[in-house]
């Protein structure tokens, strides 16, 4: 072993690839985050009203949780497959569009954030629905009775009453998309079309166990791991100011 | 009136808005199952069909025939089963040590510990963890497979945080009465927190069984291998895209996760809110 200083990271930050990795995991892991945010929180405005039927709504919309992310993306794979899926299917007969999805630009990236999102979705439904618990059943019912100006209240009350758990889950949801997901896109896409749906993570399993580049993949743990870090000191300093729910 | 006409209203919208989302939500695993038990000429058929026309179990024959599931998932149950229990060994003894005892060090071990909590393991030290194991000639074995998730900052302060919460004058007590300290865990505080294990103990089930990178990079013989990577040498094995023998495949794995997670619901939902696990 030859002590090499910095020139490993100096290497790894002018490497295009890398850069276009950290380019992909930034767009991946953003609207990832954004869609799973949202429509989960809909979701548990929605289940949270305890219309009938709910346990079974609930019981079947929480059983992604149970299913591992290779999983996802192999059910996804076939949902999207030009010749046997159903969703493919369904967008070509709808929106016209017909591609094969896996390996067409931007599409490829689609389908990993729709095998992600529909994989973390229960996990952050879970949470919203125990935030909605929490909070008096008269507030909720103000907002859902006062037709014209539900949305409204919904955004200026709710929300922002459950953002201690908006911002939990923000967190964990990054946590999710940046590492968990590296089976859904392994399973679907190997990080292709070229390299346009390899992420961060998938960077460096690539350079670590299929290029063998030891140095640099080693250097590539520790900007993670330095990532990491920071998320977690985010966590900490603003969390534990911002934990109150009312 | 008009108040419950509304409400009626909302209630009816909410209504069409839940079968509507459940529909898509559960739609691939519906999907799946339906084409796991379609022919060939059915599966090949354009457009898609949602329903099977009879029940073709040969898939699930040919899916073990391609690859060798039964041993994968032998595999798999006895990863998940021995990090189980190894977190939950650790978890419980630390998280006790860290709320009942002082000891020097304490809190630079814990401050420590409480760096990694967010860290997926699995991923970020998987280098380091490799180059390890391939020292310690564990490439390739059960020891690879189990012993470096054995324990977790998670299960520690989940353990931590319940031991807090159980009366400080439980322990004077039986103190008083004579028990050691062992003897208290084991006959008081583990019998009071039986939920609490079993919460832990469901959720650490599925996050092993669920694991990915670490086995694909660690295990390179097929006989070794886990289920969620069977999953992907289906995909690779059957080279006629034979959807319905791959979904048939992907049916056997995901069952048992879903199962258990339609039976303990509750207390999955429960644990998982109260540890904020990562799952």
């Amino acid at each position: 072993m030859i002590f090499v200083g910095l020139r490993n990271f100096d290497r790894l930050f002018h490497s295009e690839e890398y850069i276009r990795a950290i380019k992909t995991t930034v767009i991946y892991v953003g609207a990832s985050v954004i869609l799973t945010i949202f429509l989960s929180f809909f979701i548990a405005l929605l289940l949270n009203m305890k219309v009938p039927g709910t346990p079974i709504y609930k019981a079947l919309i929480f059983i992604p949780y149970a299913i591992s992310p290779a999983i996802a993306g192999t059910l996804w794979s076939f949902l999207l497959n030009p010749v046997v899926g159903h969703v493919n299917y369904f967008f070509s007969k709808f929106f016209g569009i017909s591609v094969d999805w896996i390996t067409a630009k931007p599409y490829a990236l689609y389908a990993i954030i729709f095998a992600s999102v529909w994989k973390v979705m229960p996990f952050d439904i879970i949470f919203y629905l125990a935030g909605l618990q929490d909070i008096p059943d008269d507030i909720i019912e103000a907002t859902t009775i006062d037709g014209a100006s539900a949305w409204k209240r919904i955004w200026k009350i709710i929300f922002p009453l459950l953002s201690p758990i908006t911002f939990y889950l923000v967190i964990m949801n990054i946590i999710s998309f940046m590492f968990s997901s590296f089976a859904i896109i392994d399973v679907m896409t190997r990080g292709g079309p070229g390299d346009y749906t390899t992420t961060m993570i998938y960077r460096l399993f690539l350079d670590a166990f299929a290029f063998q580049k030891t140095g640099i993949a080693s250097a590539e743990s520790v900007v993670l791991f330095l990532v990491m870090i920071v998320v977690t000191f985010i966590y900490f300093y603003f969390g534990e100011k911002r934990v109150h729910y009312q | 009136m008009r108040k419950s006409t509304r409400k009626l209203l909302n209630t009816t919208l909410a209504e069409i808005a839940l079968i509507a989302i459940t529909l898509v939500v559960s739609m691939p695993l519906f999907l799946a199952i339906s084409i796991s038990l379609q022919s060939p000429e059915e599966v090949f058929s354009y457009p898609p069909k949602i329903f099977p026309k009879g029940l073709y179990f040969k898939n699930y024959l040919d899916a073990f025939k391609l690859v060798p599931l039964t041993r994968l998932i032998l595999n798999s149950l006895i990863m998940a089963g021995a990090i189980t229990a190894g977190k939950l060994f650790t978890g419980i003894l630390s998280g006790y040590a860290y709320a009942n005892f002082r000891f020097r060090g304490k809190n630079v071990s814990f401050f420590a510990l409480f760096a990694t909590l967010f860290l997926p393991a699995e991923t970020v030290m998987i280098v380091p963890l490799f180059l390890i194991m391939k020292k310690f000639g564990w490439v390739n074995t059960y020891w690879a497979l189990t012993i470096p998730f054995m324990a977790s900052a998670t299960n520690t302060f989940l353990f931590r945080q319940h031991f807090l919460s159980i009366p400080k004058e439980l322990e004077d007590a039986a103190r008083i009465d004579g028990a050691t300290p062992l003897q208290y865990l084991t006959r008081v505080l583990l019998p009071l927190s039986k939920a609490m294990i079993g919460g832990a103990a469901i959720i650490n089930f599925v996050y092993a069984w669920n694991m990915y990178l670490w086995p694909l990079v660690v295990i390179m013989q097929d006989e070794m291998k886990t289920v969620q990577i069977g999953v992907k040498m289906l995909i690779d094995a059957e080279s006629a895209n034979n959807w319905g023998v791959i979904m048939a495949g992907t049916i056997v794995v995901l069952i048992p996760t879903v199962i258990m997670f339609l039976l303990l619901q509750n207390l999955f939902v429960k644990s998982l809110v109260r540890s904020g696990m990562k799952g």
